[in-house]
């Protein structure tokens, strides 16, 4: 069995086949991509671009039609060895407002049960943040739990193992990491709320752990051939800097996450895919509540293929009916003064119509409606995002 | 034939398509302009409204410990103690403490006369200090502003009694306050002894809109301007260092934008006026001599803002300062104020209190009251009067009055 389903070939320019017989789970996402290989070469490249429209309405205000070049990412993956393998993400966001490393990490192949990798790694926490790329969705925005509580894509530098096994129709996997984390930022940002994100903007985290202590990621799935998949995570860190100079300036405050994710396929026609998060942070009794010590959120998307057949000169092209329902609630606690909830919670759903000519391709309309409420729980804002675009594997 | 079916899968998709693209399909309407307390005058030039634009997104801005947050604090933005420009939560309810009487305050150098009582980490927050009086104050509504710092000191003094001379029991007076130094008289404005009209806060103790902000920004956010250039600091710890963000942490400029958001914010605007029960519970209003205090309509002379010169507006205040009995007397004040003195919170606007409040009256000067009946039935004092005519209505006169009430 191979490492990462990629099957050398000597081919020359030629598209890198799958391991037909190998279960891919979500944590096989990286790997699991159209790659094209030249010659004799072992580096295969490949890459994915997201451009879409948008058309957004709060309240009945608008900003108008605008365009967005989401991304445009670049990987290379080489297969030094049977059992040595590297592979590379490099994602233009926003034009290039923001160019970002989000994988880079060799794998060593001791047993298909050990598996050492080091490098940039994508936490496996929940399955979006393994298993993002455009093209796979059916959906222009990433869902909000994901990108706002998880704050996908969410890579760091470390070290860890990981490993598979099979056993019929079955697969099992574990992931575990020992990589830098979360900062103080989480709780101190200028969106006025509890951010996981917000650690993604500091420009030493590759550099050097916050704190100098490891965040630990843990991740474990199973997989049935015909049934579906489950994971659970979890990741967990210090984030503030308790110590300076040797001298304790502060009591270690955590922050944990927990994930399950879930995907299962009906009849070829039905797919449901989804993650539910639970964040716990340890906020200082003294500053504000407004920044959250408990957090969750989820979503689900179904996916409903109306029509898979030879469109527009496409063979095997499909038509895609989708809805998506999500929700976070950024805090969860109470007020001290009241004692009652805080909110800060959005709900949404989103649908989309989507034409796929290939499995790598994907054009998609959307059109989403959005509630959120503030702190207090005052009359929510509503959002209607109607969006275009189109996501491409090249 | 399947050509003709594939064809039309396509204009179908297409047609979904740009349906969904090309028009305003179940998109959410507007709020109506008189359900929301936001929004700025109408007529503004192109000029003042990007001046309101930048000021509103100074309200909105969160501070944080980088930014200048604290260190000690109490919010960390304008819009998180008025939310959608409305009353404020029990959440960002402010503590003021160490004045008795109208001699001063005399905890000044140990952290008065605004308890902070929240901190960016690695700091305390202040505590009351032992033996000093306090009060808390909700904060209020900021809409309608403009219209109220546009009235002329000597306009307010009309309506002062304080020697209570046409003997109706309401001796209404102004808070009497030393201005900052950066203060710039106008023309509105008359000194009496070194000091000016206070006419904003719960106690009249802000005498224009860039003292209530600068002050807000400094007691309420912990954040330095060109007008104060000092952070709150924790008298309390040994060490009274501040946080170490350069100095100021916000330009004047930033502090003028805010101001000028707050004079050009709309006045509320009326709901359900013309219903018989509302124009029913007016009368009663007026009937109770609520009017006395409330007073209900004022207009402008002439303002360095066009749309502000010579308008009508209803704010049912007088801005004077009334005695409202021991029931509101919280022994803690401010300026000449005795302590059981407040001065009329302005009325428009509080039928939409609750969609700032997250849902719940939170009424009075700390938001003791829970709904408007209770807020009535605090009033003593000089409103003892029509607090006792208030007992006598019927209980439709009582819901008449309250729809009055929540119609402003």
């Amino acid at each position: 069995m191979l490492l990462t389903g990629l099957t050398p070939t000597l081919a020359q320019d030629k598209q890198v086949s799958k391991d037909s017989l190998k279960i891919n789970l979500n944590m096989d996402a990286v790997y699991s991509r159209p790659f094209l290989q030249f010659g004799k070469s072992t580096v295969a490249i490949g890459g994915y671009m997201e451009v879409n429209s948008n058309y957004f309405v709060t309240d009945g205000i608008t900003e108008g039609l605008s365009f967005h070049m989401q991304r445009l990412t670049i990987f290379m993956s080489s297969t030094i060895n049977q059992r040595i393998k590297f592979l590379t993400e490099i994602e233009f966001e926003d034009g290039t407002k923001e160019i970002n490393i989000e994988f880079a990490a060799l794998d060593f192949e001791l047993h298909p049960l050990l598996v050492v990798r080091g490098g940039i790694i994508m936490n496996p926490i929940g399955a979006f943040n393994q298993n993002h790329d455009g093209p796979k969705w059916e959906f222009v925005e990433r869902p909000l739990s994901a990108t706002t509580i998880v704050p996908s894509t969410w890579s760091n530098v470390g070290f860890g193992l990981h490993g598979k096994s099979y056993q019929g129709s079955w697969v099992w996997a574990y992931e575990a990491y020992l990589t830098n984390g979360f900062d103080d930022t989480i709780i101190d940002n200028e969106l006025g709320k509890t951010w996981l994100p917000s650690t993604k903007e500091s420009p030493d985290r590759f550099e050097e752990s916050f704190n100098s202590t490891p965040m630990t990621t843990v991740k474990t799935a199973i997989r049935h051939r015909k049934i579906g998949e489950i994971g659970i995570s979890w990741m967990g860190d210090v984030y503030n800097k308790f110590k300076e100079d040797g001298i304790i300036v502060d009591n270690k405050r955590r922050v944990d996450v927990v994930a399950v994710d879930y995907n299962t396929t009906i009849m070829q026609k039905w797919y449901i895919t989804g993650e539910w998060t639970w964040t716990f942070i340890d906020v200082p009794e003294t500053y504000s509540q407004q920044y959250g010590s408990r957090q969750t959120g989820g979503f689900t998307d179904v996916v409903y293929t109306i029509l898979k057949k030879r469109m527009l000169g496409w063979d095997k092209a499909r038509l895609n009916a989708s809805i998506r329902g999500e929700y976070v609630d950024y805090n969860r606690d109470t007020f001290n003064e009241t004692g009652g909830k805080i909110h800060d919670e959005v709900w949404g759903i989103n649908t989309s119509l989507s034409f796929r000519p290939s499995l790598q391709t994907v054009i998609r309309a959307n059109y989403g409606y959005y509630w959120e409420t503030d702190l207090l729980g005052n009359p929510p804002s509503k959002t209607v995002r109607v969006q275009f675009g189109f996501s491409s594997y090249f | 034939m399947g050509g003709l079916i594939q064809n039309l899968n396509v204009f179908i998709i297409l047609t979904m398509l740009s349906g969904m693209l090309s028009c305003d399909f179940i998109t959410p309407g507007p709020v109506a302009e008189n359900e929301i307390l936001d929004g700025p005058i109408e007529g503004l030039t192109f000029e003042q409204n990007a001046l309101f634009v930048a000021g509103d997104e100074a309200f909105g801005a969160t501070f944080t410990s980088k930014t200048g947050l604290g260190p000690i604090f109490v919010a960390t933005s304008c819009g998180s103690c008025h939310a959608g420009d409305g009353k404020g939560h029990p959440f960002t309810t402010l503590v003021r403490f160490g004045q008795a009487d109208t001699t001063g305050n005399i905890f000044l150098t140990r952290g008065g006369p605004q308890l902070q009582n929240r901190a960016i980490p690695g700091h305390m927050p202040e505590q009351i200090p032992e033996g000093a009086t306090s009060a808390k104050f909700t904060p209020p509504a900021v809409t309608g502003l403009g219209f109220l710092a546009a009235l002329t000191d000597e306009q307010i003094l009309a309506n002062a009694d304080p020697g209570d001379a046409d003997g109706d029991g309401i001796s209404g007076r102004p808070n009497y306050i030393i201005p900052p130094d950066y203060f710039q008289p106008q023309g509105i404005h008359q000194f009496r002894e070194g000091k000016i009209i206070g006419r904003f806060g719960k106690k009249a103790a802000a005498v224009n809109l860039l003292h209530q902000t600068v002050n807000a920004y400094n007691e309420d956010m912990g954040i330095t301007s060109d007008f104060r250039m000092e952070d709150p600091i924790n008298y309390a710890v040994a060490n009274q260092s501040a946080d170490m963000i350069a100095d100021p942490e916000v330009p004047a400029a930033v502090v003028r934008n805010v101001v000028f958001y707050l004079r050009t914010l709309k006045a509320p605007i009326r709901r359900n006026e013309m219903e018989p029960e509302v124009i029913r519970g007016q009368q009663l209003f007026s009937d109770l001599n609520c009017v006395a205090c409330h007073l209900p309509e004022w207009k402008t002379l002439e303002s360095d803002i066009s749309v502000l010169s010579n308008q009508i507006f209803h704010p049912y205040t007088d801005l004077l300062l009334h005695d409202m009995g021991a029931s509101l007397d919280d022994s803690y004040t401010e300026g000449i104020a005795m302590t059981s003195e407040w001065r009329t919170p302005p009325l428009w606007g509080l039928g939409l209190s609750k969609d700032a409040q997250g849902g719940v009256y939170y009424l009075l000067h700390d938001g003791r009251a829970n709904s408007i009946e209770e807020a009535i039935l605090f009033h003593g004092g000089e409103a003892d009067g029509s607090r006792q005519l208030f007992l006598q209505l019927t209980d439709d006169e009582k819901e008449a009055l309250t729809r009055f009430l929540e119609s402003l």
